[in-house]
């Protein structure tokens, strides 16, 4: 036994997880047909051991396997190289050097500034960097782009100005809070990958009713944040109409999640072993309501925006990323599905009959148009869970209580992509390791290929067609 | 008169596109009067200035606004033998302050925004010239006094050049005042901005000169069509300005920004009409036979 196949939310005992050798190690995770979901290092009586979950997507099948290296390891980037933002964390966090890796530069932390940009030597090159303090309200994060001209040559991504050391944290005061606070913008689904990995190791068991209450609140989520993002791509390239008015009616989506929850962004509605508040009949009823008024006024809007000449000459072969390179540099959730990729971790999950939707083209306009298929998939998945709504809704309250020697993984589909939360108990039942992976984490390099040889002007759009997280990148 | 009008009207044109395209989406927006506003506001604030740039940085936003406003009188006061020829040099004067000034701060952005304000409004000045000089040798009048009520003619052909010249300065208007298709002004993204990125080092009294040379400016070339529409009544002038206002916010309301790289297409189909009305005065000068 080199590798064991998990299943998601499902603990697994310590013990079980097959140790192989190295070279095993990388013949199992580099084969193409798998998608390395997370890889991270941890001492284990002074040694040092690395562990990969790694999924079959086609066949619906996740995997982990593990392997003791030393305090170096020849690098496996050079092999996959979507592996390499795993292993500058590995050396940044547990100090194992990835021996031949071509891009050691720090992650997160920073070292003092002593960190070095990519330079050209080439006379026509110039640099302009851009943040970490940005225009409007959002997070930061340096940009450092060589362009000739107005060409985008190269781009470079320094993130890390957000790290607040969640992971540490969760393995000392493991709560429902921290994980909301994860990343703002998928307050549920971080929430709900918690509370899952946690009712998993407390062997708490969630009635179905609430089950698809945080299923519904997920989706709502999802929905709330890309009619916000089509109107964000579209005040981008300055298309007024679309802007103010999906603006307004994000408003609608999480108005409607204010009224479930008592936050707009569903903060509070999780809880261990459930959700604190349930959808009623009058709840489902604003529900409805509210879905018809979102899609009725998205889908005129995005007729009217997708069919405006100008905003589809600006969005179609801006920021390309094919469907090869996608695979190359482990692109997931939203932003892979827009190249083609069929990765969407709601196989994984409790939804019936789940359908990929993908598109072809890789550019903003497949990445935006994706959201609006989103939006109807979402719509519709709302509908059906609604109509299944039946049985008990618990009022108990459950505290942690831990099994000890325990490995979970929890694996779902945020709104931007996959976010899996990988935890372990010691054998006093206390949290050993809590490591957390949002999509943002595999896509900012996407980001950076994306502009590559397009208009530095094109930048904020191709930025805003991902929309990435700083917090949920940084931790 | 009509100088005091130009002089205290290009705030309220502002405010009045804001407050139309507020409109058109939905919104209250806010008052007509909030350039204004702005302007006092900005006036009363201290300035910060960056310790890499030199004395030019401080000279240029006042310098701009003193060309902007002779500019303005030359359009509307004196007139004279060439005048059109230095209405346009002053306002290019202008422009070189406030590109060396957006050199001169050393950022990135501000160079960058100076070269794509160049490369674009350079092409603004050969169609000026190109209608202008069209019309003087049509009219014998070597300054603006030549596109005065020119689509009052009764022949055909001219009133046919005067459309194909509105057409055409309202295309410059629209590159000179940074307007969608071309610019974004509501943009907060800096990489995206061509003139508002120029200007992005200035603060305090420095930045409501801009503001306020910029609004001069667009409102200029508007009153340049409202002498080719209807020089003699005053009211019907302010009419057509409104109506340029009107159009503005409806093409920004309705469409969205061009790439940059094809904001050369636009500039092309605006000398392109530029040589149509040259041709046509050649035409006419001729008799129709050549």
């Amino acid at each position: 036994m080199d590798v064991i196949e998990i299943k998601n939310n499902q603990k697994i005992k310590r013990a079980e997880i097959p140790v192989t050798d190295f070279e095993n190690f990388t013949k199992k995770i580099i084969s193409y047909d798998v998608r390395v979901v997370n890889l991270f290092a941890k001492k284990e009586n002074g040694q040092n051991r690395l562990y990969c979950i790694f999924a079959n997507d086609k066949e619906k099948r996740l995997f982990l396997t593990t392997t003791y290296v030393g305090g170096s390891y020849p690098s496996l980037t050079l092999k996959k190289p979507c592996l390499q933002m795993f292993e500058r964390v590995i050396y940044e966090e547990e100090n194992i050097l990835p021996e031949g890796h071509p891009f050691l530069k720090p992650v997160r932390k920073q070292d003092g500034n002593n960190y070095e940009f990519l330079k050209s030597h080439d006379l026509q090159t110039h640099e302009v960097a851009v943040g970490p303090v940005h225009a409007g309200i959002i997070e930061p994060g340096h940009f450092r782009f060589l362009c000739n001209g107005e060409r985008v040559n190269h781009l470079e991504i320094q993130l890390g100005f957000q790290h607040r050391g969640v992971e540490s944290l969760m393995k000392k005061r493991p709560s429902i809070q921290l994980a909301e606070s994860i990343c703002g913008d998928s307050t549920i689904a971080h929430s709900m990958a918690y509370a899952r990995a946690m009712e998993s190791l407390s062997n708490i068991d969630v009635t179905h009713r609430e089950k698809l209450i945080r299923l519904i609140a997920l989706e709502m989520e999802r929905m709330a944040i890309h009619v916000g993002d089509i109107g964000a791509v579209a005040g981008d390239v300055a298309y007024q109409m679309a802007a103010n008015i999906l603006g307004v009616t994000r408003t609608l989506v999480i108005n409607t999640m204010l009224e479930l929850s008592g936050s707009r962004f569903g903060k509070g509605l999780m809880k261990l072993g459930g959700v604190n508040y349930d959808i009623d009949d009058v709840i489902r009823e604003k529900i409805l309501k509210m879905l018809d008024e979102v899609n009725d006024r998205t889908d005129k809007t995005v007729k009217a925006m997708f069919g405006h000449a100008t905003v589809v000459s600006r969005l179609e072969n801006t920021g390309v990323v094919g469907k090869k390179r996608a695979r190359e540099i482990g692109l997931v959730g939203m932003a892979a599905r827009a190249c083609g990729e069929e990765f969407d971790a709601r196989i994984y999950d409790d939804y019936s009959n789940f359908e990929i939707t993908t598109l072809k083209t890789g550019d903003v306009y497949a990445r935006t148009y994706l959201r609006y298929l989103e939006i109807k998939k979402s719509t519709t998945l709302i509908k059906n869970m609604l109509a299944e709504l039946d049985g008990e809704f618990s009022k108990q309250r459950y505290t942690l209580n831990l099994e000890p020697d325990s490995f979970v993984f929890s694996i779902l589909e945020g709104w931007r992509g996959e976010i899996c939360h990988c935890v372990m108990t010691d054998s006093n039942s206390f949290i050993d390791t809590y490591k957390i992976k949002d999509a943002s984490f595999n896509n900012w390099f996407g980001l950076a290929l994306a502009v590559r040889n397009n208009q530095i002007s094109d930048f904020p759009v191709c930025n805003k067609s991902f929309n990435l997280s700083y917090c949920g990148f940084d931790l | 008169m009509m100088f005091l009008i130009v002089l205290i009207l290009p705030f309220f044109f502002i405010g009045l596109i804001n407050k139309m395209k507020a409109i058109y989406v939905g919104k209250q927006g806010a008052s007509i009067f909030q350039p204004y506003y702005d302007f006092f506001k900005l006036i009363k604030k201290g300035e910060v200035i960056s310790d890499t740039s030199s004395f030019v940085f401080q000279i240029a936003p006042s310098i701009n606004l003193a060309c902007t406003i002779i500019a303005a009188v030359l359009l509307t006061l004196f007139h004279f033998e060439g005048d059109f020829i230095l209405f346009s040099y002053v306002l290019a004067l202008g422009k070189f302050f406030s590109v060396i000034a957006a050199m001169d701060t050393g950022s990135s952005f501000e160079g960058m925004g100076a070269s794509r304000e160049v490369s674009y409004t350079s092409f603004v000045e050969p169609a000026f010239f190109i209608i202008i000089g069209s019309l003087a040798a049509l009219s014998g009048h070597y300054s603006f006094l030549s596109i005065f009520g020119l689509l009052q003619s009764k022949n055909e052909i001219v009133m046919l050049i005067a459309i194909l010249a509105v057409f055409a300065i309202f295309m410059m208007i629209l590159i000179e005042g940074s307007r969608v298709p071309i610019d974004d002004p509501k943009t907060h993204l800096e990489l995206t901005m061509i003139h508002e990125v120029m200007v992005l080092d200035n603060s305090g009294v420095d930045l409501a000169f801009i503001h306020y040379a910029s609004a001069l400016k667009m409102l200029l070339f508007s009153a340049l069509i409202a002498a080719i529409i209807c020089p003699q009544y005053l009211w019907a002038s302010l009419l057509v300005i409104l109506f340029i206002a009107f159009l503005i916010a409806t093409i920004e309301s309705i469409g969205a920004r061009i790439r940059l790289t094809h904001i050369i297409e636009y500039t092309f189909t605006m000398i392109a009409v530029a040589l149509i009305v040259m041709a046509l005065v050649l035409l006419i000068m001729h008799g129709g036979r050549f």
